[in-house]
């Protein structure tokens, strides 16, 4: 079935060399899936390279020097609403993730990804979809807890998520694939991804004083 | 070009430094002993015999202890002096002033009147110059924290005694020679032009006190850095040699950087070796737990905490139960990875301890293999927590843990019941 569909175009953004080179052998050497058509090292350098190839997918680093991942999707995004963001990070601080994912990315995933999984994840973000890894999940979860001293909640649309997103959520933490999750819920894996995007979407919009906050206030593993 | 001179590769010339221990007043006479290597009795013997000389040893003493500095704090300590040639120098410093005085009564111009006071200025400078010494000293040992004096109430004293005793010297000195009027005059001119020359020096100070900040800075970060640099050489580098060295197993390289990985994190986010040693959150009671299955057993546990509270006696078995249940999964599932999620809620704790491995049918598990029933199902029960177990052949096992949280209420009543 690939056959047909072209690959994935990919952009990889991250400071480290070392860690660019490495991946774009692993993607190429396993899949014909996706094609990593450029790197960037740097914010401008990727802002740059971004604007002139128009990439499907940009694999983004959190970190960098000024700016990090952030910085360069409040560049690019406005521009460029059809190419898809999706963090990739050793940093598992919830702000840094939080803030990425608020700036536009379509997911996040932890550099110890295996290759497999990560080709899995482009080419879902390609789709459309979110791809939230466990731990995202998780401080999604968080951020949205009902806890004492929480905003108030100025959007109910926005500001809480449904029981059935709290539940698809909970199970992306626990590990479990959209597949899994479908069966585990009795639903449809269409519907899972349809929750997981409405999350997502939550995510990046709500205004509730509480997601900020609580990422910095917890800068945890 | 290529010539060097030969003398300073046979000795490099040592400039002279002001001894810190092992001295009388200011080290002088023990770094001149020092640097032209000599017995230091001969030197304050000839500082003493100078003396008598209308005082040019105190003259020469003075101006050495200005210009030369001390020796840094990083040189290797000197000998202290013992109490007996400590004698022998003041003794010498006595004789020297004794000296002085006779010769200047001797030869007459040079009348008490004058002799007296100075003498009494000079030991209030000397006073004073010490304790500027002591300050330096204390600003090595304590790495740029205190200031130009010293701060601490003897230090005061000592400074306000010294420059009382200038000024008396000083005096006594003018009153003897002028006269109470003309002193009057010439005090209020004195006082003028110290004052013009404070307000003309202003910048000068400010530029001084702000390099001394900025010196301090600098150093500050110096010292940062080289903890950092020490704390990374310990960890990150030697587990970097270790990979280097078990390059050909894999499985022990995984290890040893998941490890690595972990240990950096705990240090660059805050938590500190004693916490991550007795945990007292659930957080990070888990993370300790899937850190040491990693270890153990060289597989990446992904655990993922949502909420967090205080650490109690039930939630504690709750924790030894998941750990439990995860060194299972690693024994038997024959996986590489195990996801681990926790969930603090109101009312109750709950951990899922996850693989993709095997599975297992749990009626045929051998009756002697007592981790699922004793220490997982056992522990839960005791404390009022309940497990439920999924598992098929073939797709993984789901180990699923809930443990009831104490009512605040209840919550001290229960706590010290358990510990009794």
């Amino acid at each position: 079935m690939t056959g047909q569909k072209t690959a994935v175009r990919v952009f990889l953004v991250d400071d480290h060399a070392l860690f660019r080179a490495g991946v774009r052998a692993e993607l190429d050497s396993i899949t014909d899936e996706v094609d990593v058509v450029g790197e960037a090292g740097s914010v401008g350098e990727a802002v740059v390279g971004i604007n002139h190839l128009k990439p499907d997918v940009v694999l983004l680093d959190v970190h960098m020097p000024d700016g990090g991942g952030a910085e360069v999707l409040r560049q690019v995004r406005t521009a460029l609403p059809e190419v898809v963001f999706l963090a990739l990070s050793v940093s598992d601080a919830a702000e840094d993730v939080i803030a990425v994912i608020r700036a536009g990315a379509r997911g996040y995933v932890t550099k110890t990804i295996s290759s497999q999984e990560l080709v899995r994840a482009v080419v879902r973000v390609s789709e459309g979809d979110a791809v939230f890894s466990p731990r995202l999940a998780g401080f999604v979860l968080d951020a949205f807890a009902d806890r004492p001293g929480a905003a108030p909640i100025s959007d109910p649309e926005l500001d809480l998520l449904t029981p059935r997103e709290r539940d698809v959520l909970r199970l992306l933490a626990r590990g479990y694939a959209y597949k899994e999750i479908a069966s585990e819920l009795f639903i449809s894996v269409k519907t899972v991804e349809t929750h997981v995007s409405s999350v997502l979407r939550k995510t990046q919009l709500s205004n509730r004083y509480e997601l900020s906050r609580w990422a910095s206030d917890r800068r945890l593993v | 070009m290529d010539t060097v001179p030969a003398k300073q590769v046979a000795k490099p010339v040592e400039p002279v430094r002001r001894r810190r221990s092992g001295r009388v007043v200011a080290g002088v006479a023990g770094g001149v002993a020092d640097h032209l290597g000599v017995e230091v009795f001969w030197v304050r013997a000839v500082f003493a015999a100078l003396t008598a000389l209308n005082g040019i040893g105190v003259l020469a003493y003075g101006l050495l202890w200005l210009f030369v500095p001390q020796r840094a704090a990083s040189a290797p300590e000197e000998p202290s002096t013992n109490p007996k040639e400590r004698q022998q120098a003041l003794g010498l410093v006595a004789l020297g002033i004794g000296a002085a005085v006779v010769s200047g009564l001797l030869s007459g111009p040079v009348s008490g009147w004058i002799v007296g006071p100075l003498a009494v200025a000079l030991v209030g400078a000397a006073v004073v110059w010490r304790e500027a010494d002591e300050a330096q000293r204390r600003r090595w040992r304590d790495g740029a924290k205190s200031g130009f004096l010293g701060t601490g109430r003897s230090a005061i004293t000592r400074v306000l005694a010294g420059v009382a005793l200038v000024a008396i010297g000083i005096g006594v000195l003018l009153v003897s020679s002028y006269g109470i009027d003309q002193l009057r005059f010439a005090l209020l001119a004195v006082v003028a032009t110290l004052g013009g020359v404070a307000v003309l020096t202003v910048p000068l100070w400010i530029k001084l006190i702000n390099d001394l900040g900025e010196e301090r800075r600098v150093r500050i970060r110096t010292e940062e850095r080289a903890e950092i640099a020490a704390h990374l050489h310990d960890s990150v580098l030697q587990t970097l040699a270790l990979i280097q060295k078990q390059s050909e197993s894999p499985r022990e390289v995984k290890r040893l950087a998941r490890s690595q990985e972990r240990q950096l994190r705990d240090w660059l986010y805050g938590r500190n070796a004693d916490d991550t040693d007795r945990p007292t959150t659930m957080s990070a009671a888990i993370a300790k737990a899937s850190g040491e299955v990693e270890d153990q057993f060289a597989l990446s546990v992904q655990q993922v905490v949502v909420g967090d509270c205080e650490l109690d006696h039930n939630l504690l078995a709750l924790v030894q139960a998941a750990r439990e249940a995860m060194v299972n999964a690693a024994k038997h599932a024959g996986v590489g990875e195990i996801s681990v999620y926790g969930e603090v809620e109101p009312e109750q704790v709950t951990v899922f301890v996850r693989d993709r491995g095997k599975g297992f049918d749990p009626d045929l598990v051998p009756e002697d293999r007592h981790g699922l029933a004793d220490s997982i199902r056992g522990r839960m029960d005791r404390h009022g927590g309940e497990v439920r177990l999924r598992t098929t052949p073939g797709e993984g096992t789901e180990v699923q843990l809930m443990m009831p949280r104490k009512t605040s209420g209840g919550a001290g009543r229960a706590d010290t019941e358990a510990r009794t």
